[in-house]
């Protein structure tokens, strides 16, 4: 791993440039962490006694424990619906015409063009009692009473799903079109059908694009705060809610920063799982 | 799935393919190779020699005309089923899997277990000179090596015919002259029909039992390397193979093997009628390779001014500007004290014989 520090001279530039970001970062990211973290180790609201409570407090309630392991669920659910969904639409777009393909990009990146307030009330008009969906049911005379989909875990995967999903899509389209297409073609000539060309060839070789995508999708679908709470209403908890009562409407402060920072901790565990596959993995796609 | 190793001919019977967007790629090709030939595919960039390698494989579905393997029209077969081996321009090496992996991948999609398949790949590595690398990746291996590869690995499905996609063009020249010899020997040993394609004719007119000449799409002839170098039958062959001095004149007579032709830059001469009927008055070109054309001391052949000498090691090219003002190039055997002519020296040339000039009727 050795490189010779004779070509350090030829790409440093000054740490200096730098210094605006990292500035930003201290006051802005870096400080109010450090006081979070702060606030968490202190046993009593007005912060004067020194403590892991808190903590010790959040890891043996079965209540907190279970809001905390149905958020990481809720991830799980949303990252698998969206690969599932995402990945033939990536493969798609590696497949077809430059036209098709800039319809496929609109589609893809639409929901980011609207505000996630606006797509999450399209939801809620989509999924209610009298939406969209339990209508056009009703009047086909499939269902008789209208089934439940708002406030419920179907429906915040459903719609977190469709909300997340340019995350998903847009690094396995980078993954796909890496492939040389040669590959595909290499690959038929020597006797595999597709099936066996897609699980030996393409899907190893985009498992860079499909680990970036879950790592994404999966931290931006269990912080959802506004996705997550108006679809899943007040019988749904998840953690992001959970934490802003706690602040907010009960003003335990501490208690609240250990849940940010076992929260925080929970997803950078299940991110660094993700990049750690990711690693192992880059044998594949790289060069 | 039929593989009897080596010896299947082939057949393409008048393939023409338009692409979608319109563009003729390759119009009514016909050939007949014959099991065991080694085919060379020659042309320029764009004449669709990549097309019709790709129809071959079945990667393309022609427009019109079908493809025949040994006594089956394989046109209704996909690619995994036509036992068709291939070996890409970039070589196409799966870049996850190892060396060893790569060649055994047709055997793995046979389902053939895998102790079997590393054995075989084994015994191919050996077979391309590359036994200690099985366990590297490709990227490992330097281009010279990642071609063998994937020869080894187009040849693990034992194909009855072998097709290659300007094989050598990412090589350096040695490399080049090796791995043309190596092919070369592999092909004689297996004996499978093998069509490579190439741009460069010295590649083509070495390797190849026969050439198939390819312009716009179009096969401008398809025949033995010496028929091709020696007796073009079309313009396009005698310019693209080989160097040629192209000049215009009128015939004055012709007959089926000989044609008087008087040249603008001002002699008569006997060539041979290579593209068909010449009539009388016609007018023509004339296509003399510039190690056919002769100094002469008499008043014979035509006049013209040297230019400039080039000693190019074993031969001599001198540039001669004719009286009608078109360049000739004339390359002379560097026997003894042939040196280069002054530069303004006034020269005779005629060709060595008749039968060097090739007369095709002038297209205008
Ligand atoms: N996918 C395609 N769609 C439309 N036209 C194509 C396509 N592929 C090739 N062509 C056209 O068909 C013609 C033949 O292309 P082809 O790739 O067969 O040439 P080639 O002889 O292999 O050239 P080269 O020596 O540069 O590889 C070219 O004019 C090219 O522009
Ligand atoms: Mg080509």
């Amino acid at each position: 791993m050795g490189t010779a520090p004779a070509s350090r001279d030829v790409t440093s530039y000054g740490m200096g440039l730098a210094a605006p970001l990292a500035l930003f970062f201290l006051f802005f990211f870096v400080a109010p962490l450090l006081q979070l973290l702060w606030l968490s180790l202190h046993n009593d609201t007005a912060g004067l006694h020194w403590g892991l409570g808190q903590y010790l407090h959040f890891l043996t309630d079965p209540f907190s424990l279970s809001v905390l392991g149905s958020t990481l669920l809720l991830g799980a659910e949303v990252t698998a619906v969206c690969l599932v969904l995402g990945f033939p639409i990536a493969w798609l777009y590696q497949r077809v015409g430059p036209k098709l393909q800039t319809v496929i990009i609109l589609i893809v990146l639409l929901p980011l063009l609207t505000s996630v307030v606006v797509r999450t009330f399209a939801w809620i008009v989509i999924l209610g009692r009298q939406g969209i969906i339990n209508a056009t049911l009703q009047s086909l005379g499939v269902i008789d009473t209208p089934l439940k989909l708002l406030y419920t875990q179907f429906g915040v995967v459903i719609a977190l799903a469709q909300v997340q999903m340019p995350l998903m899509t847009l690094p396995l389209i980078t993954a796909l079109g890496r492939i040389d297409p040669n590959l595909d073609d290499a690959s038929c000539s020597l006797g595999a059908g597709s099936w066996r060309t897609f699980f030996k060839v393409v899907l190893p070789l985009s498992l860079p694009g499909v680990i970036a995508g879950c790592t994404l999708t999966y931290a931006a679908a269990i912080t959802a705060f506004i996705t997550q709470s108006l679809i899943g209403g007040g019988q749904m908890l998840f953690m992001p809610m959970y934490l802003y009562q706690q602040a907010s409407t009960l003003q335990n402060w501490p208690f609240a920063s250990a849940i940010s920072i076992i929260f925080l901790l929970a997803v950078l565990a299940v991110v660094s799982v993700f990049t750690t596959l990711g690693r192992l993995s880059r044998g594949y796609g790289g060069a | 799935m039929a593989e009897a190793q080596g010896g299947r001919s082939l057949v393409v019977d008048a393939v023409t393919h338009r692409y979608p967007s319109g563009a003729l790629a390759v119009e009514n090709i016909n050939l007949d190779v014959k099991g065991g030939e080694i085919i060379a595919l020659l042309g320029p960039s764009g004449c669709g020699k990549t097309t019709l390698l790709r129809i071959i494989a079945g990667f393309i579905a022609q427009t019109q005309g079908r493809i025949i393997i040994g006594d089956d029209i394989v046109d209704a077969l996909p690619p995994n089923r036509r036992a068709v081996g291939i070996v890409f321009q970039n070589y196409a090496l799966f870049p996850h899997l190892s060396i060893s992996e790569n060649v055994g991948y047709g055997l793995a999609a046979r389902g053939i277990d895998r102790a079997t398949r590393q054995r075989e790949a084994q015994r191919l590595l050996e077979l391309v000179q590359l036994p200690a690398m099985a366990e590297r990746l490709p990227r490992q291996l330097s281009g010279g090596q990642q071609q063998r590869v994937a020869l080894a690995r187009a040849l693990a499905i034992k194909p009855s015919i072998l097709l290659l996609d300007e094989p050598f063009a990412a090589l350096d020249k040695n490399l080049r002259l090796d791995m043309q010899i190596e092919i070369k020997r592999l092909q004689r040993v297996s004996g499978i029909t093998t069509l490579i394609v190439t741009h460069d004719q010295e590649e083509a007119l070495s390797m190849a039992d026969r050439v198939a000449v390819l312009g716009h799409g179009k096969l401008e002839q398809f025949g033995t390397p010496s028929d091709v170098y020696d007796r073009p039958q079309t313009l396009f062959v005698n310019t693209f193979v080989g160097s040629s001095n192209r000049m215009p004149g009128v015939v004055i007579s012709a007959d089926r093997t000989a044609a008087k032709v008087r040249l603008d830059a001002g002699a008569e001469i006997i060539a041979r009628p290579a593209g068909g009927v010449l009539t009388e008055g016609g007018r023509v070109t004339v296509c003399i390779r510039p190690e056919h054309l002769q100094f002469v001391g008499d008043e014979t052949g035509f006049a013209g001014v040297v230019g400039m000498s080039l000693p190019l090691g074993a031969t001599v090219v001198h540039e001669v500007t004719t009286a009608d003002g078109s360049g000739v190039k004339v390359s002379q055997a560097r026997i003894g004290e042939t040196r280069a002519l002054e530069s303004g020296a006034a020269v005779r040339l005629a060709p060595l014989a008749p039968s060097l000039a090739n007369a095709f009727p002038a297209t205008l």
